[in-house]
């Protein structure tokens, strides 16, 4: 079978790591998510912020993360160490830097102008840097898709919740339906931007059923990933995320039956009598990418 | 330049914590559970910093374990916030 064909590795789970903490740092790769997100920002207290930035440096320039993808959440660019953050952490090549409170496009476009300068700089090929927008507020919802659009460099948006039931003046429940248009809104920016779309944290560290329902609601709605704020929620998100077999069986068939097509040279598939087209075979292979995470490479890993 | 005395790390496990402190030439103090190990190392590094930086202080460093890469970071933060706003160079 052809390898994969997505552009994006899967990413379902983006592990929040508290910047200045050498001992967290360094077990980042025994935790099993496929993200992490060094932090900088809410995990670090002011007089601290140059040892996070000094420690994270160092960390993401001089430590092997394996397959791991890489992330910093910087301050955000109403702190006096927005700046100072990107300047630091850009030439130490993380995959992406998290941009936090993003309200409006003009938020991306400073970002990505400082991040061009510092690339440029240091002889880094433009644009190696993503982006991931993080939307807090209500002003940055109903900017969702105008900010999605904003940059090249943008990779992903992602829900900030703590921020944003401030910002709603309501409070986080259970079931999430303060976050449900939110959500939505999110998720459907993303898409239609070509991005990945992260959800929020779950912060109850007790509530391991609460986490399971988010995490099913977020690949319900269609979030590619979702934060964890600690080790012990990986496995719950990337559970949610576990292709359903009778779907993967089918992938499978989509795929057989598009690379007979494409040796074939036909245009036109095919699949248990029903005609399949583009995005269709786009997806089976998007599933068959997820699938190899949990260990099933070929049909037969279903049985 | 180094104008003032400063920390930087903690004595948590797997962090270490670096005192920087004003003085006419390099000198280096080392104390952790396994000295017999990491003391060598933890001088070649030390010295490595402050002669990249061309620094001239007093560095003692409490190791709880921490891997190089963390002793870097601390060794140069606590630098940097030794060398007021003019910066470590200066």
């Amino acid at each position: 079978m052809s390898d994969t064909k997505s552009a994006r590795p899967a990413c379902r789970s983006m592990l929040y790591m508290p910047g200045n903490n050498p001992s967290m740092l360094q077990h980042v790769v025994a935790f099993g998510a496929d993200s992490v997100l060094l932090d900088l920002e809410d995990a670090v207290s002011e007089r601290e912020k140059d040892a996070a930035r000094c420690l994270v440096r160092h960390f993401v320039k001089d430590v092997d993360f394996g397959k791991i993808i890489v992330t910093v959440r910087v301050n955000g660019a109403d702190t006096p160490y927005f700046e100072r953050d990107l300047k630091e952490i850009i030439p130490s090549r993380p995959a992406a830097v998290r941009v936090p409170k993003c309200h409006s496009p003009e938020d991306v476009t400073l970002a990505d102008r400082l991040i061009s300068e510092i690339e440029r700089a240091n002889d880094i090929p433009l644009g190696s840097v993503k982006i991931h927008a993080m939307i807090e507020t209500a002003h940055g919802i109903e900017h969702a898709y105008d900010i999605a659009v904003s940059s090249p460099r943008l990779e992903a948006l992602t829900l900030g919740g703590q921020d944003l039931t401030a910002d709603l003046g309501v409070q986080k429940t259970r079931g999430g339906v303060e976050f449900l248009y939110a959500r939505g809104r999110i998720v459907m920016a993303a898409k239609a931007a070509g991005l990945a779309a992260f959800d929020t944290v779950w912060t109850d560290l007790n509530d391991m059923e609460g986490l399971k329902n988010e995490a099913t609601l977020a690949v319900q709605i269609g979030f590619t990933g979702k934060a964890a704020i600690h080790p012990s929620q990986v496995d719950i998100i990337h559970e949610a995320y576990r292709p359903d077999r009778k779907e993967l069986r089918r992938a499978f068939r989509i795929v057989y039956a598009a690379e007979a097509a494409e040796r074939e040279g036909k245009g036109v598939i095919a699949v248990d009598g029903r005609m399949v087209d583009g995005p269709i075979v786009t997806r089976a292979f998007n599933l068959i990418n997820l699938a190899r995470l949990y260990g099933i490479e070929k049909e037969d890993d279903l049985a | 330049m180094i104008i003032k005395k400063a920390q930087a790390g903690s004595l948590e496990s797997s962090d270490c914590l670096v005192t920087v402190e004003p003085a006419d030439a390099y000198s280096m103090s080392y104390s952790g559970q396994n000295e017999a190990i990491f003391k060598r190392r933890t001088e070649r590094l030390a010295l490595e910093i402050a002669t990249r930086l061309s620094v001239c202080a007093h560095i003692s460093i409490q190791d709880q374990g921490a891997l190089d890469v963390t002793l870097r970071a601390r060794i140069e933060t606590a630098l940097e916030r030794a060398a007021g706003d003019e910066g470590v160079r200066a």
